[in-house]
């Protein structure tokens, strides 16, 4: 298969469910979490393209631990966790730079889905498709979490059971959007989709499936463009993304 | 007794170190209408939580074997952030078309409704769904948590309408919390005052005399108790 052919798919499985796990992640302000730990992840980025193995391996504890510190600090502090994240991910980013080759800058940063080894990419499109069964597993009842948890444990589902599922899903997939789009973007490649659809939705089931689409569509517009400029794909999934979000205010009565 | 649906004993919350609910004892009958009123803070939505299990407490909470519980939550403020259908938000209770028709039937709303985004509802039509949804599988006890808070007046007194229709249809035991004192005479049959501490019990015609409620308020307000028909808040 060629190299193309090889991205595309990859791009088009990665995007699809970032886009289908971001429409979870937008109602409870989560979307935007995922920037910090992509930010988070550099670091562990840069170790990958130093000793050469796969980036999303190298970001994954790294994205772990953030959680895992977040967490710790919250509790220990009370502050509120977006000032945490703040100081945790700009740690993050300032100690990738310490041995980040400045070569290999932009691949950590915006992602390089063009030069994906065929292991990785059977690899992260059979992860895509577990987190995708396992978000549409959980979804109703991850919704009637995001509405109201006194609700939702008054129904007797196990809240802190399935927060720590859906805590996994964000950090595979955000261990899994470095390598598309890069340590600084991947928020992106979790909210755009959602807020997209989240403009046009009128019930829950478009809003999924056109989460899943426009991250699906961005993912393969974006790598065509970067066929045809040599831009990089990372960037051009992001503007894709952006564009498709425009159209989507332009749609909405 | 066996007619017992609940059983509370030296009930004991307290979140972050506060002592939230002190020794409360109560039992609650099958078919009462059970009205929690005090004023802001005194723990009723506490005390609706802790009788769900949803907050850790200490002391006895024993609910009959097998009974089912719904729960009307005082606000969503999140819901409005999901771009949810009334059908849909049936269905996150796993309710059957059917069931789903037969309960907007009981709420006195229309078919219509079910294609409606829940954030387009007016207030009114919001109470009712959430009580729909609770109606949902069921329940034979109900817990409520301010069922008027919110609501333009229309929508109060149809909620009103609603909650004694459904009392007599249904035999359902009904908990409810609330601050004011024209829902509690209207629709309960059994009281208990709370602020932190259980103050009174009993009949709300015998039990809320003005010398028992400016107790309860602890002096925070003035009340007269209406004759007629008033929409007095405390």
């Amino acid at each position: 298969m060629s190299q193309f052919f090889l991205s595309l798919f990859s791009g088009i499985f990665i995007g699809g469910a970032a886009g289908f796990l971001g429409s979870l992640m937008l109602p409870k302000r989560m979307a935007l979490v995922a920037g910090p730990l992509g930010h988070l992840a550099l670091p562990g980025i840069a170790l990958a393209l130093i000793y050469g193995f796969d980036i999303s391996l190298g970001a994954f504890p790294f994205v772990i631990l953030g959680i895992i510190l977040i967490w710790l600090f919250e509790r220990k502090t009370k502050l509120p966790t977006e000032a945490l994240t703040a100081v945790v991910f700009a740690t993050g980013v300032a100690i990738a730079f310490f041995f980040l080759p400045i070569e290999q800058a932009e691949a950590a940063l915006v992602g390089d889905i063009s030069s994906i080894q065929l292991n990785d990419a059977i690899f992260s499109i059979i992860l895509c498709i577990i987190i995708f069964f396992v978000v549409k597993k959980i979804y109703s009842k991850m919704t009637l979490i995001n509405i109201s948890e006194d609700l939702a444990k008054s129904q007797k589902i196990n809240v802190e059971k399935y927060n720590l599922v859906y805590l996994l899903l964000i950090a595979l997939i955000v261990a899994l959007g470095v390598k598309v789009v890069g340590g600084l973007l991947t928020a992106a490649i979790v909210a755009i989709p959602a807020v997209t659809s989240r403009n046009l939705a009128k019930t829950i089931a478009q809003y999924k499936f056109l989460a899943l689409s426009f991250g699906i569509l961005s993912s393969a517009f974006g790598i065509f463009l970067s066929q045809l400029t040599s831009l990089p794909a990372g960037s051009l999934i992001i503007v894709s993304s952006a564009f498709l979000f425009l159209i989507s205010i332009i749609l909405k009565r | 007794m066996e007619n017992v649906v609940l059983r509370v004993e030296n009930l004991n919350v307290k979140l972050n170190g506060e002592e939230i609910l002190i020794n409360l004892c109560f039992d609650v009958e099958e078919g009462e209408v059970l009205a929690i009123l005090g004023p802001n803070g005194a723990g009723k939505t506490t005390l609706l939580k802790a009788l769900l299990g949803i907050l850790p407490f200490e002391g006895l909470v024993e609910w009959r074997k097998g009974i089912k519980i719904g729960y009307v939550p005082q606000r969503l403020p999140f819901i409005k952030d999901v771009p949810l259908s009334v059908k849909e938000f049936f269905h996150l209770k796993n309710a059957s078309e059917s069931e789903t028709k037969e309960i907007l039937e009981s709420i006195g709303l229309e078919e219509e409704i079910l294609r409606k985004k829940i954030g387009d509802l007016s207030s009114g039509q919001f109470q009712r769904i959430l009580i729909g949804w609770a109606l949902a599988s069921d329940p034979h006890v109900i817990l409520f948590d301010e069922p008027l808070a919110g609501i333009d007046l229309g929508g109060q007194e149809s909620v009103y309408n609603l909650l004694e229709r459904l009392k007599e249809e249904k035999n359902l035991t009904i908990l409810f919390v609330s601050h004011e004192l024209s829902i509690v005479y209207r629709l309960a049959n059994k009281v208990l005052c709370l602020n932190k501490r259980m103050l009174c019990s009993g009949v709300p015609k015998e039990k809320l005399t003005s010398e028992a409620i400016s107790n309860l308020y602890a002096g925070q307000v003035k009340f007269y108790q209406h004759k007629h028909k008033g929409e007095e808040r405390l």
